[in-house]
Formats: structure tokens, C-alpha cells, sequence
């Protein structure tokens, strides 16, 4: 099988179809039990007392955020290299969720800081950086929604997008460069975790959730904008008739 | 009235056999640079909204001098972004209008070259201003000399930056509804870094830290944006011509 069959959007209109629910439903399932063993089974922490457990919403989303931008600018280079038109729509679905991602990060973190630290909001080297990070995204979506022709807004968003994510590792790395008020990372994939089991348990369970959540929203948000570019085309025509996707 | 030079004229200045980078980069340089020279009035009113700017936060917070020397620093460099911010929509615009930067896109001169002649008179027209005028604004704040000095050769090797990267910015955004506050929104987290060590140099005198690991990230980040930048904004504005 062509891997490549699936890069035009009339080939991967149904693929995602047939994936989104897939996706959808173990994100909702994964999550339920996420959401159980971080509320439920997971002992009260003997420091922070019961307001650690936003971290099981807090860290997948953060890691979300980031990783999101990555993808997007992945799409973005390969929509600049290549011209290709699924990959500016890839993109273009990805801004949003990363946006909610990067904003569910902020909120949850600022709640969790309050009862920790005494405050919701510090100037610390990562927050700055993931505020920055959700600036980026709503530049990027700023950009998009100023260009009326869609193939401009592609190339357009793709040289922002690769410009913005100098961000990334400066996020990544803000909690080792600089040492101030967020804590380094609990999860690291050299040293054992600095948790107990059950808290991990239930922190990984949550990332997966959130990555499957994506992964069927931003499916769902290009099957709309493949419609919605592709509209004068013969085979969205087909798409209203009976028997198809 | 002043006359910009037109298709006609850039063919009369640019020989077709001579098409290495450095003549791009010197004649985009030269033709910025007199233009911006005859249009004085507008550089004077850029360097006025930044020397406004830095008079209006003592006016609306405290006249208090210990607290002013405090936030001095943190002035001068948002004033200096913001002062960089709203002469960035010059730097392309007019040239697209009247088709100009679509006849310096076909020159046989390399365009990430003639952009960054470009950037470089957008420096030396409004970041170069700032960085000379900062010593001076920096007294009605009370920042001391070892600090001055610092502060200002932060903003000496700062500033290029702001307009390198302001460069990419006013590119993509170049006829686009709303395109000023489009360019800011753009154009502002981008700088945020630029922002933060530059106006950490003079947290790390007081410190006793001294000024080169803020001076060196800057320096690395020029070098970066020097490299990068051009590229970046000549992508820009391909997209934008076509």
C-alpha cells in the first residue's frame, strides 16, 4: 500500500472519517480512567495535600501544547517545501487545538499555583514562555483568518509557524536553564520517576487521552475544512449522495 | 514631493552583470537609506513617540527615583519595541503598492540579499536613534553610569534584532486587512526573548553578575536572526507577491 494515496485530500477525506471515531471514543474511555485513578485510587499527596491532582490535567495538556506546535510546523514546513494541500490544511486544523491545549495549561496552572506556591501567576521563565506560546498560536490563527485566499494562508502560516517554534525548546528546557519559581519535570525517560506508581499511572493514561483528544478533534476540524476548501470539486459533489461517508 | 525611484530607475542603478549578494544587500541599503532621508519628518516623529513613550510612565506610576532606576530599564526597551513596531509597516508597504517590490523581485539580485539591505536601513533609521537617544532618556529615570552603559549596549545589539525579526512580521502581513495590529501580534511574542535579556543586562549589574552571559545570548540570537531573518522575510514576501 502508497502511504502516499492518502496525502490528497479526496483519499484522506474518508480515512479520517473512519479513524475519528476510533480515536474519540478510547480518548473518552482512557480519560474516564484517567480521571478515576487520578481522583479515585491516587493516594493524597503528604505535601500538597489534595491540590496536586489538577497536575493529571496540567501536565498532558502542557505537553500537548508544546508538541502540537511541533506537529504544526512539521505540516507547515511540508506545506512551504512541497505545496502540498493537505498539509496547510493539517496545520490550519492543528492551530485551535493547540490554543486550547496551551490555555488549559495556563488556567490549570495558575489554579494549581494559588493553594502551592501562593499565587496564581509568577513571572517564571516557563509560564512566560508557555504564555508566549499561546501568543504565537493566536498569531498564527490571526494571520490565517487576515488572508482570504487559502493557498497564501498556508505558505504564510507555515514561514510563521517555522520562525515560532525557536519557543519550543526554550519552553522545554526553561525549567533546567533557569531556576526559578516552576518546579523541574516529575517524568523523565532516563531517571525513575520521582512519583509513586499510581500517580504516574494515571499521568500517562491522562496523556494519551489528550493525545487521542486531539488527534480525533483535529481529524474532525480537516474533514470540515477539506469540505469547505475543496467545495467546487467533483468529488465533494458525490459526498451528498446516498450510500457515501 | 518626493519621487521614489521606480522600475525605470532601479534598472538605470542596478547592472545586470553585477549581481552578487553584497551589491543587492549595499544598493536596497543606499535606496532605503535616501529615502528615508527625505522623508525627515516622519523619522522625527517616530523618535518623538519614543522619547513620549518614555516620559509618559514616570507621569503614570511614580516619580519616585529608587523605583524609577528599578523600571527604567524595562521602559526603555518596551519603548524601543514599540518605537520599532510602528515604523515596520514602512518597510515594505509602499513598495507594494506601487508595484516596486514586485520589479525588485525580479532583479537578478539574490531578494533575501536586498531584504536584508532593507532591514539594515530600518536599523540605521530607527534602532540606531533609540540606542543614542537611550543614555539621555535613562537619566530622567536615574539609571547610573555602569548601568547606562550596559543598558545601552544591550539595546545596541538588541534593537538590530527587533528589526530583523519586525522585518519577517511586516512581510506577512503586507496587504492584509488590519495589517498594523496584525503585525503586532506577530511580531511582539517573537520579541519577547530580545525583551528579556535585554532588560536582564542591568538586573545582572546590580547583581554583580556582570553583563556577558545577557550580552552573549544576545549576541547569539543577532547571529541567528541574522542568518535566519533574511530568508524568513524574503519567503514573506514571495508569498505576498504571488
Amino acid at each position: 500500500m502508497n502511504f502516499f494515496r492518502y496525502s490528497s485530500p479526496s483519499t484522506f477525506y474518508p480515512l479520517a472519517g473512519k479513524l475519528i471515531p476510533w480515536f474519540g471514543w478510547s480518548a473518552l474511555l482512557l480519560a474516564i480512567v484517567g480521571l478515576w485513578i487520578g481522583f479515585g485510587l491516587a493516594p493524597t499527596d503528604f505535601q500538597q495535600g489534595e491540590a496536586y491532582r489538577i497536575i493529571f490535567i496540567h501536565v498532558a495538556s502542557a505537553w500537548m501544547s508544546m508538541f502540537i506546535y511541533v506537529v504544526m510546523a512539521f505540516w507547515s514546513a511540508l506545506a512551504l517545501g512541497f505545496n502540498t494541500r493537505l498539509s496547510g490544511m493539517m496545520a490550519q486544523a492543528l492551530a485551535p487545538t493547540g490554543a486550547l491545549m496551551t490555555f488549559i495549561a495556563l488556567w490549570t496552572g495558575a489554579l494549581w499555583g494559588r493553594p502551592t506556591w501562593g499565587t496564581y501567576w509568577a513571572w517564571d521563565a516557563r509560564m512566560t514562555s508557555e504564555l508566549i506560546l499561546l501568543f504565537l498560536y493566536f498569531g498564527v490563527i490571526a494571520l490565517r483568518n487576515a488572508i482570504d485566499d487559502d493557498r497564501r494562508a498556508d505558505r504564510a502560516c507555515g514561514v510563521l509557524a517555522l520562525v515560532g517554534v525557536v519557543n519550543i525548546p526554550i519552553i522545554y528546557f526553561s525549567v533546567q536553564w533557569w531556576n526559578t519559581l516552576h518546579q523541574g519535570s516529575s517524568v523523565s525517560m532516563v531517571a525513575a520517576p520521582k512519583m509513586a506508581a499510581i500517580m504516574l499511572a494515571g499521568m500517562l493514561v491522562m496523556a494519551i487521552a489528550v493525545w487521542f483528544y486531539s488527534i480525533a478533534v483535529v481529524l474532525m476540524r480537516v474533514r470540515c475544512i477539506i469540505l469547505e476548501r475543496e467545495r467546487g470539486v467533483a468529488w465533494t459533489g458525490q459526498l451528498t449522495e446516498p450510500g457515501t461517508i | 514631493m518626493i519621487s521614489e525611484p521606480t522600475a525605470a530607475t532601479f534598472q538605470a542603478t542596478a547592472p545586470a552583470s553585477d549581481s552578487g549578494a553584497w551589491a543587492g544587500v549595499r544598493w536596497a541599503l543606499a535606496r532605503d537609506l535616501r529615502l528615508a532621508l527625505r522623508s525627515r519628518a516622519e523619522l522625527g516623529v517616530q523618535l518623538l513617540f519614543y522619547v513620549i513613550v518614555v516620559s509618559l510612565f514616570p507621569l503614570a506610576s511614580t516619580p519616585e527615583r529608587n523605583q524609577l532606576a528599578l523600571m527604567g530599564p524595562g521602559v526603555l526597551w518596551v519603548a524601543a519595541l514599540l518605537a520599532s513596531l510602528l515604523s515596520l509597516p514602512r518597510l515594505f508597504a509602499s513598495d507594494y503598492a506601487d508595484g516596486t517590490l514586485e520589479q525588485i523581485a525580479l532583479s537578478p539580485y539574490p531578494l533575501p540579499a536586498l531584504v536584508s539591505g532593507k532591514m539594515i536601513a530600518h536599523w540605521l533609521t530607527t534602532g540606531l536613534p533609540v540606542v543614542i537617544l537611550a543614555p539621555v532618556l535613562g537619566l530622567q529615570y536615574g539609571i547610573d553610569g555602569e548601568a547606562m552603559a550596559a543598558l545601552a549596549a544591550a539595546l545596541l545589539i538588541g534593537t538590530p534584532i527587533l528589526s530583523l525579526l519586525g522585518a519577517i512580521g511586516a512581510a506577512l502581513t503586507l496587504g492584509l486587512r488590519g495589517g498594523g495590529s496584525l503585525l503586532a501580534l506577530l511580531v511582539l511574542p517573537l520579541c519577547v526573548p530580545v525583551l528579556i535579556f535585554g532588560a536582564g543586562t542591568v538586573d545582572a549589574v546590580h547583581a554583580g553578575l556582570g553583563v556577558t552571559a545577557n550580552l552573549s545570548l544576545l549576541g547569539a540570537g543577532l547571529l541567528v536572526a541574522i542568518v535566519g531573518a533574511p530568508l524568513a522575510a524574503s519567503a514573506a514576501v514571495r508569498i505576498a507577491l504571488d
